[in-house]
Parts: C-alpha cells; structure tokens; sequence
C-alpha cells in the first residue's frame, strides 16, 4: 500500500467517527475538556517556539537554540522561570482586581475553543450559533485588560488599558460584518455547518471579507502593527507592566491563546477548517492552523506599529465601509443566485475587493494627528 | 454630561525601553497628547572634561572614546584635531587618509545604528536593528583589524594613528564597499514604500528650519530641515577637500527627512571610502611627537562633521602636560534641546520616534 493510501485510509477512518463518539454526555464533556486544555498548552508552547525560533531567521539571528534540542524546551525553561519568581502587587493597587484581572482575561481566551471543530464533529458543543458565541466571549476579554491596567495604579498600564478598550470596541464593528459576509454564503451560524459548507473555501468566495477579518482580529488580539496596549517602545509593557510571576505568565498565555483561537476561527471560517485532501481531519486542521500563525508573526517582524489616532481611523474609515460594502455585495448575490453560488465569483469577489482597496488607498489617508496645545 | 479631564504628568524614562540610555522626558499628557516635555538630564555624568584636566593629553583620547560610544573614531578625530591646532603638530599624508576612511565607516556604522533604532521606536519589532546591526559588524570587524578593538577604539593619535593597518584591512574594506550600496538598496526597499513608515514619519515632529539654525543644531538634524551645512565642505578638516561628495538635504524637517538623509549620508560615505583608497599614499602614519606633549600657551577649537552633528572640542593649554580646560560641544545634546518643540501637541507614540529620529548618545548628551 502507498503512502497516500494508508493517509486515504487514515483520513477515511478518522472522519468516520461514530456520531456519538466518545460516549454518554459526561464522557463527552470530560474527553473535550481534556483534548482542549492539551491542544491549547501544546500549541501554545509550541507557538512560543516558533514565533521565538521564526523571528530568529527572520531578523537575521538564530533565536533561542540553548534549552534541549534546537531549544526545544525554551517555552518549559520560561514557564519554569516565570513561575518560580515573585508575585508583586503595586502597594496602592487594587488587590482583588489585580488578581481577578488574569483570570478574567484567560477564560474567555479558552472558552472560545469550545466551538471550534478540529475535524468532523469533534467539538465540545456543536452551538447552533457558535461563531456569535465566539464573538460575544472575545470581547470578555479586554474587561481583564482593562482590570488590569486599572488595579495596576500606574500610568503606563491606565494607558495601556484605555488603548485597548478604545481599540477593541472600534474592531468589533469591521469583525461583525466580515463575519456576517461568511454566515451568509454559508447559511448557518453553527462552527461546523460553516466548515461543511465550504466545497470552496471562503478566503476565494470572501476575499475582502478574509482581509477585513485577518486586521480586526489582529487588532483584537493586539498584534502588531495594532500591538498599541502593550507598545514596548512608548508605554513600556502596557497593562501588565506591574505582573509578575504567574499571573504575568497566565498573561502571556492569554496573548498566544488568543492568537491559537484567531488562527483556529480564521482556519474554520474562511479556509474550511479541517477539510482538505489526503491527509487526515485534523491534520488538516493544524497545518492551516500553523500557517495562518506563521502569517501573524510574519507581519509582526515586518511593519512598524501605527499611532493611536491612525489605529481608530484606519477601523472607522477604511475598514467599516469596506466591512458594509463587503457585506451588501455579499447579500446581493446571494439575493441573485439563491441556487449556490457559481465558482466564476470567486474572480469576480477578487476583482471587486482589487478595486475596492485601491480606490480606499487613492483616497484615504492615515495621518494628521497634531493637536494645537 | 461633560466629563472633566486633567492632563497628567509621565515621566518617560530615565529607565524606559525606548530612551536610549538614561533619558527622561518629564511628559505631561491630555489623553495620549503630549501638552508639555521637558527633557531632565544627567543620569549619566561621569566628568569627562574635569577628568580630561587630570590626565596627559594622550591620555585623554581614551576618555573620548567614551562620549559617543556609538561613533568613538569620531571623538577621536575631534580631540586629536584640537591638540594638534595647539600644539602645530604636522599630520603625515597616509594617517590623514586612514582617519577620513576611519571616520566614515564610523559615520556609517552610528546611522545604521540610528535608522535601526529610530525604526525600533515606530514599533517595528526588533527587524530592522537587527538588519542593521548586520552591517555594523562587519565594520566593527574591520575596527578591530586596525585596532583591536570594537567599541572603544582609541585608534587616533596626536600626530597621526596609533598603528598602520594590517595587510589584510584593504582587502577586507574593499569587499565592505563594494557590499555596501546593495545593503543599503535593500533597506531603502524595505522602508521606503512602507505605509505605515510613511504615516508614522511624515510630517511628524517638525524642526522649522529657523529653528534648527537658532539651536545651531547640527548633522542629519540640520540637514533634515533643508539647511546645506556640512563642515566637511563649509570648513574642511583633514583631507576632506580632495574628495568629491554631496551633501543630502530634507525639504520638511520631519523624522521621514532625517531618515532620508540619514540613508543618504550612508551612500556618499561610501562614495568617500572608494575615493580615500584609492588615493591612499604609502609612508609614515605617525610624526615624531615629544611623549609628554607640552602645547604653548594658547587656546584652540577644533570641530568635525561627526555622524551626531558638530562635534567640537575647545582646549586651553597652559604649558603643561594637561589641558588646563577642555570643553566638548556635543551634537547631541545641542539637537536634543529642540525635543520639546518638536514634540508637543503630537502623541505619546510620536514624541518617542521624534526622539529617535533626532539619535542621540547619552553617553554625550551627560558627559
């Protein structure tokens, strides 16, 4: 037998899965739990290393190499440091918030995978309106930023803070309507009805609607160029400047846990999630994962971070329109091709979304931003 | 309802990622807009002028060394260049060569550090520094070759150099300048089309040309707001007038232009290093200098274009084997007194790349 049979046979087997796999309800729950929380401590770990390892080669240098083989064991090396050192709470800080603060910020990052369908019907609960679940948990979110960057008692964290609910509240708005674009073609809100409606995947059917999603999402989990709240260079380590220890690192993991959920919705919703030829479900699943991972810290090594002001233009002045233009044609052709719609849109999307943003870069334009004093 | 709001006060610094040593911008902020800077300084004074009064005068090149630490070939030219107008030593021809090559490869190496970090504060993370500082090495290399070192060169001699270069430094230099302009074509290609470079640098934090001549800035500073000052052409110094070079200027004076010159300057040094070697004559690269140098009484100035600005140093000798004064005027520090016009009524995020993009030393901003 080849290669590519037994992964025929493999993938065939795996996506057969019994419906009621792996038994009674408890089962189910405590199986998923569990898969869950290793997927998300996995991957994060291993997203570390290759974000650390990717910006390495990247910027020219070798990145962390020292820890086990090809610095394998960097990520359980931080872990281990950052649990061992000391928990400082500022002395006028709020304490209860200061510690609420992490935790408020990492359940919602983790309650977000309960939705997302790592192979045919494999998810904790198939919610009928998963993906406007995900959507109101996110937004959780910057409530344990914000609690954050208050309880600190310092400034730098207070702006940090404000940035990001300023930022975040902007963000929704574009996020919403892309995400309506791809609940319209695919007709469902339930996570796994998208994947399966996806013969095409949705990044050809929606480009614009892809690109208008992959920025706000990545000002929603504060990737750079939105990396504003914790702008090293301006406000030192933004909201979490005055954590330390382990509620620094459940701050971390909150950054990459966030990030994991991005690439998973992003995977899902518009790169048909675990589908894909050969290899098995979920597999699948991870390779896109991984890329759309690879694509987020690609763009944080390349451009610099915008300004405040420019960030809020760029969400109310370019991104919404597009978000409502995306939308409206979206819904008329569906309104005009009730039957399914024709491969030919996908180059017909492309030419509109061409037209789109280089009308959008003739006439709009970032800038400004001094204020008479 | 209206809300009341207060502006608040931020200290930025003196220990913050972004000042370059230990800086402090005492900001008071409305929101994220800076309403007021005021610069404190002086975390990092160390004396070096009273020092300089202690020591011989070959004894101070050393503590040059220490002002600019990103451009010490630079401080070492500035010093030499002031003893040897008091003390009417003579240069001989191929040490004259060898400090304009060692002073533009400095030039080169302290703006790519500049661009780098000026890139680093718009919040590109780490990339362009670390691009950056790929170049740097290999000059750092070549640094080493001559003098053993590669930060703290104390390479300059009153009276010419302290060693003549090993045989494998012109090779090594010609493969560096043939290399280059394609480095910095790359980086030109990497930045200058960037729109978020674009919005985060035009038109932000503008030096009126008025006021860079009032402040008697200097360097890309000056430059960057249209002034064509440079006094390797307006007063020229060693043997800078053999060579053919222009000097870019910006339009605006914004961090976009000081960039702009920056990458320029870069360009027409290596323009200079091609025509240095190939001018370089064979012969002594030292005079013959008493050990104790005793300089008549007299006072004398001496200043160089250093990659900061005017870099110069004032000496009074009263006969004996220590200057009686010597007076540094930094670029840096004279450049960075226009922050606080630069900077207000812009964004916290805009106050810190317009104070990258004026790239200062602390080590010669406190002295």
């Amino acid at each position: 037998m080849t290669i590519v049979e037994t992964s025929l046979g493999l993938g065939g087997r795996l996506a057969a899965l019994p419906p009621d796999w792996p038994g009674g309800y408890w089962w189910h729950w405590l199986v998923f739990v569990v898969i869950i929380l290793i997927f998300v401590v996995v991957m994060v770990m291993a997203f570390i290393y290759m974000e650390r390892r990717g910006l390495g080669r990247l910027q020219a240098r070798l990145g962390p190499n020292r820890a086990g083989p090809f610095g394998i064991l960097q990520p359980v090396a931080d872990a281990i440091k950052v649990l061992l050192k000391e928990d400082i709470i500022p002395a006028k800080g709020d304490k209860l918030v200061h510690w609420l603060a992490p935790v408020v910020a990492f359940v919602p990052a983790l309650m977000i995978f309960a939705v997302i369908p790592f192979q045919d019907g494999a998810l904790l609960v198939d919610l009928n309106i998963g993906i406007l679940y995900i959507v109101a948990i996110s937004s959780v979110a910057a409530l344990g930023v914000f609690m954050a960057g208050w309880a600190s008692n310092n400034k730098f964290s207070l702006l940090g803070a404000m940035r990001d609910v300023a930022q975040v509240v902007s963000y929704e708005i574009p996020l919403i309507l892309s995400i309506a674009g791809v609940v319209l073609v695919a007709g469902s809100l339930s996570m796994n009805k998208i994947v399966e409606a996806q013969s095409v995947p949705f990044i050809l059917l929606q480009p614009l609607g892809f690109l208008i999603f992959f920025m706000a999402a990545c000002a929603e989990v504060n990737r750079t160029p939105f990396d504003l709240l914790e702008a090293e260079s301006e406000i030192v380590a933004g909201f979490h400047t005055e954590y330390s220890g382990m509620k620094f690192a459940l701050f971390y993991l909150v950054e990459y846990t966030e990030v994991l959920a991005l690439s998973a919705i992003i995977t899902t919703l518009f790169l048909s999630g675990w589908r894909g030829p050969l290899l098995p479900p979920f597999l699948w699943f991870l390779i896109k994962v991984v890329a759309v991972f690879f694509l987020i810290f690609w763009v944080r090594s390349t451009i610099p971070r915008l300004r405040i002001d420019q960030v809020m233009a760029f969400a109310w002045k370019c991104l919404l329109p597009l978000a409502l233009i995306n939308l409206f044609i979206t819904g008329l052709e569906i309104v005009a091709l009730p039957d399914g719609l024709p491969w030919f849109l996908i180059f017909v999307n492309i030419a509109i979304m061409a037209v789109l943003i280089l009308l959008w870069s003739r006439f709009f334009r970032l800038g400004g931003g001094r204020v008479e004093v | 309802m209206a809300i009341k709001t207060e502006p608040f006060v931020l200290n930025l610094g003196p220990v913050h990622p972004s000042t370059h040593g230990v800086f402090r911008m005492r900001t008071t902020l409305d929101g994220e807009v800076v309403v007021d800077m005021e610069p404190v300084f002086g975390y990092l004074h160390r004396g070096i002028e009273k020092l300089a009064e202690e020591r011989t005068y070959t004894g101070v090149i050393p503590l040059t060394d220490r002002l600019d630490y990103l451009a010490s070939m630079s401080n070492n030219l500035a010093y030499v260049l002031a003893v040897e107008k008091l003390a009417g030593t003579t240069v001989p021809e191929r040490a004259e060569y060898l400090r304009v090559i060692m002073a533009e490869l400095q030039r080169i190496a302290s703006h790519l550090i500049a661009v780098g970090a000026f890139l680093n504060d718009c919040g590109a993370f780490m990339t362009p520094i670390l691009y950056m500082i790929r170049e740097r090495e290999k000059i750092l290399d070549l640094f080493d070759m001559v003098c053993g070192q590669r930060l703290t060169y104390n390479y300059m001699r009153v009276g010419g150099v302290s060693h003549d270069i090993p045989d494998e430094f012109l090779p090594a230099l010609d493969k560096f300048v043939r290399r280059m302009p394609g480095f910095i074509d790359e980086y030109d290609r990497l930045l200058e089309k960037n729109e978020i470079l674009l919005v985060r640098a035009k038109g932000v934090g503008i030096l009126p040309k008025e006021l860079a001549i009032n402040i008697s800035a200097g360097g890309p500073v000056l430059r960057g707001s249209g002034v064509k000052w440079d006094i390797r052409k307006a007063d020229p110094y060693s043997v800078y007038d053999r060579f053919e070079f222009d000097i870019p200027t910006g339009t605006v004076g914004d961090c976009y232009d000081r960039y702009r010159v920056r990458i320029e300057e870069m360009r027409q040094s290596v323009r200079i290093i091609k025509q240095a070697m190939e001018q370089l004559p064979l012969g002594a690269v030292k005079s013959e200098v008493p050990h104790l140098i005793r300089p008549p009484v007299g006072e004398a100035y001496a200043h160089i274009e250093a990659p900061k600005g005017e870099l110069g140093f004032y000496l009074v000798s009263d006969n004996s084997i220590a200057p009686y004064r010597c007076a540094i005027r930094a670029p840096s520090l004279i450049n960075l007194t226009a922050l606080r016009d630069m900077v207000r009524g812009w964004k916290v995020a805009d106050a810190i790349a317009t104070f990258g993009s004026i790239d200062i030393c602390m080590g010669e901003v406190d002295r």
